[in-house]
C-alpha cells in the first residue's frame, strides 16, 4: 500500500513539475495569485477524469439500473445527512441541524436504511454542509484559490476543510474492516462522479474556457453558501460596474 | 416511542398535504407570479413530450424560443457580463454578441431542461417591497439527487418583469461569464469573442 502511495505521489509530483502556462494575454484574477501551478494541477485532474474515472463511470451506468444507482446515492447521502447536521449544528442553525437528523432517523428507519429518501417528499428539505463552509460562517477567510490534485477546485481555507471532512469520515476513515472501507470508498467516488455525469458534458460546451469557468463558479458558490448558512441573511447581489443604457 | 413515531407520520403527512393546498393563481405582472407560470409551463410541456424526453435537442430549442426568450432581455445580460468592453463594440458587433451568446446559452440549457423528469420547484419566499424594479426570484429545483438551488434576477421593463440573469448552485451566469469574455477579448478582441462563439455554437449544433 505504501508502495502504492509512493508511485502515485510520484507521478503526482512528475506530471505537476511541468508548470502549465497561463493563456496569453488573459487577465490574471486576484483571487488566484498561483493560477500557473492550479492550472497544472486542474489538467491533471482532467487527465485523471478522461481516462479513469470517467470511464469507470460509463461502465457503473451501463452495469447497475437506474433504481439501484438511486438507492446507492440515497444511501450516501443518508449518511452524510449526519456530517450536515453536525457541521448546521456548529454554524448555530439549530433548526436546520434538527431538521437534517429528523431526516436520518426518517430515512433510516423507514427508509430502508437510507437506500429510500421518504424525508424529502415529507417536506424535510436536504442541505449540504461541510466544514469548509463551517469555518467560512466562523469568519474564516478563504485565502487564495486553490487546485487540490484528486478533490479539484479548493481554496486554503476549504484545503483544511476538506482534511476535516475526511479525517472525522467513519466509512473513509475509521471503520475498522479495510476491504469494506476501500470498496465503499471506491463506490462513493464512482457515485459523486455519477452525479454530475450529465452537468460535466454540459459545462464542456457552456465554457470558453473550462478552467475560469470552474474557477468563478467554484469562489461564487462557496461565498453563496456561507452566506445562506448565516441564518436569515440573504447572499448580496454582484453590482456590474456598467449600468445598462 | 410508537406514539412519537405516529406524530412524526401526522406532521410529515400535514406537511404534504398543506404545502399541494397552498397554491393559488399566480399573476404574471408580479416577478414571482412570472416565473411561476414559465416554469410550471415548461415543466409540462418537457414532462409530456417523449420527443423531448428522449433528447430531441432541436425540439427543446424551439421550446426555449418560444416559452422562455421572450421573457428574458438578453441584450442586458450580454451587457453585463462584457462590461468595459461593451462600449469598445460597434453595435454591429453587440448584435452579433447578443445572438451568439443567447444562442449558446440556449444550446447548454436546453441539454439540461430534456433531462427533467420528475423534478420539483419550491418557492422561497419573496424579499422585495412592490417599489422594487431589481428583483431576485430564489427557487430550489428538489430531484432525486441534491437539491439545486436556482435563482432568477428580473427587472421591470415597460413590457413587463424580464430574466436577465440566473443563479446556478450558487453562481450567477454573467458573474461567471464576465472573466471568460475579459480574458477572450484580450487574446484576440471582440471579434476573435464572436468567431469563438460562432465556432463553439455551430459544433453544439453540429452534435445535435
Amino acid at each position: 500500500m505504501s508502495k502504492l502511495k509512493r508511485a502515485l505521489l510520484l507521478f503526482v509530483s512528475v506530471s505537476l513539475i511541468g508548470c502549465a502556462s497561463i493563456p496569453a494575454g488573459s487577465e490574471r484574477s486576484p483571487d488566484d495569485p498561483w493560477e500557473s501551478f492550479n492550472r497544472s494541477v486542474f489538467s491533471f485532474n482532467e487527465g485523471l477524469d478522461d481516462y479513469l474515472l470517467k470511464p469507470i463511470t460509463r461502465g457503473y451506468r451501463f452495469i447497475l439500473p437506474k433504481p439501484a444507482q438511486q438507492g446507492i446515492d440515497n444511501f450516501f447521502g443518508n449518511y452524510r445527512d449526519i456530517y450536515t447536521s453536525a457541521n448546521n449544528l456548529l454554524q448555530g442553525n439549530l433548526s436546520m441541524a434538527f431538521s437534517d437528523l429528523m431526516r436520518v432517523v426518517v430515512n433510516t428507519i423507514f427508509g430502508l436504511g437510507g437506500f429510500i429518501d421518504m424525508a424529502t417528499p415529507g417536506g424535510l428539505e436536504k442541505h449540504k454542509a461541510d466544514f469548509g463552509q463551517t469555518f467560512g460562517v466562523w469568519g474564516i477567510p478563504s485565502g487564495p484559490y486553490v487546485v487540490l490534485p484528486f478533490f479539484g477546485p479548493s481554496n486554503v481555507r476549504d484545503t483544511f476543510g476538506t482534511a476535516v471532512d475526511l479525517e472525522t469520515d467513519y466509512l473513509f476513515r475509521l471503520l475498522p474492516d479495510v476491504a469494506l472501507r476501500n470498496s465503499l470508498t471506491a463506490l462513493r467516488i464512482v457515485n459523486a462522479r455519477n452525479n454530475y455525469y450529465e452537468a460535466g458534458d454540459l459545462l464542456e460546451g457552456a465554457a470558453l474556457d473550462k478552467y475560469t469557468f470552474t474557477r468563478d463558479a467554484y469562489i461564487q458558490r462557496r461565498q453563496y453558501q456561507i452566506d445562506q448558512a448565516k441564518e436569515g441573511k440573504e447572499p448580496p447581489l454582484p453590482v456590474y460596474e456598467n449600468q445598462y443604457q | 416511542m410508537k406514539n412519537l413515531i405516529l406524530s412524526l407520520f401526522v406532521s410529515i403527512t400535514s406537511l404534504f398535504v398543506c404545502s399541494a393546498s397552498a397554491q393559488s393563481a399566480p399573476d404574471p405582472n408580479t416577478p414571482d407570479g412570472l416565473i411561476k407560470i414559465i416554469v410550471a409551463d415548461v415543466m409540462n410541456s418537457v414532462k409530456s413530450d417523449p420527443e423531448i424526453q428522449k433528447g430531441n435537442i432541436p425540439r427543446v430549442v424551439d421550446l426555449v424560443e418560444k416559452k422562455i426568450v421572450p421573457y428574458t432581455d438578453m441584450r442586458r445580460t450580454t451587457q453585463l457580463a462584457m462590461g468595459r468592453n461593451w462600449s469598445k463594440a460597434t453595435p454591429e458587433q453587440q448584435n452579433q454578441l447578443i445572438i451568439e451568446f443567447k444562442n449558446l446559452l440556449i444550446r447548454t440549457y436546453s441539454g439540461a431542461l430534456s433531462q427533467l423528469r420528475d423534478q420539483t420547484v419550491q418557492y422561497k419566499p419573496l424579499r422585495s417591497s412592490p417599489s422594487d424594479t431589481d428583483v431576485i426570484v430564489r427557487t430550489v429545483v428538489i430531484g432525486k439527487s441534491d437539491p439545486i438551488p436556482l435563482d432568477y434576477r428580473l427587472e421591470k421593463t415597460n413590457d413587463g418583469w424580464r430574466v436577465y440573469d440566473i443563479n446556478i448552485m450558487g453562481a450567477w451566469l454573467i458573474e461567471a461569464y464576465r472573466n471568460q469574455f475579459t480574458n477572450q477579448i484580450s487574446q484576440s478582441g471582440v471579434d476573435g469573442l464572436i468567431k469563438f462563439l460562432q465556432e463553439r455554437n455551430a459544433m453544439l449544433a453540429g452534435k445535435k
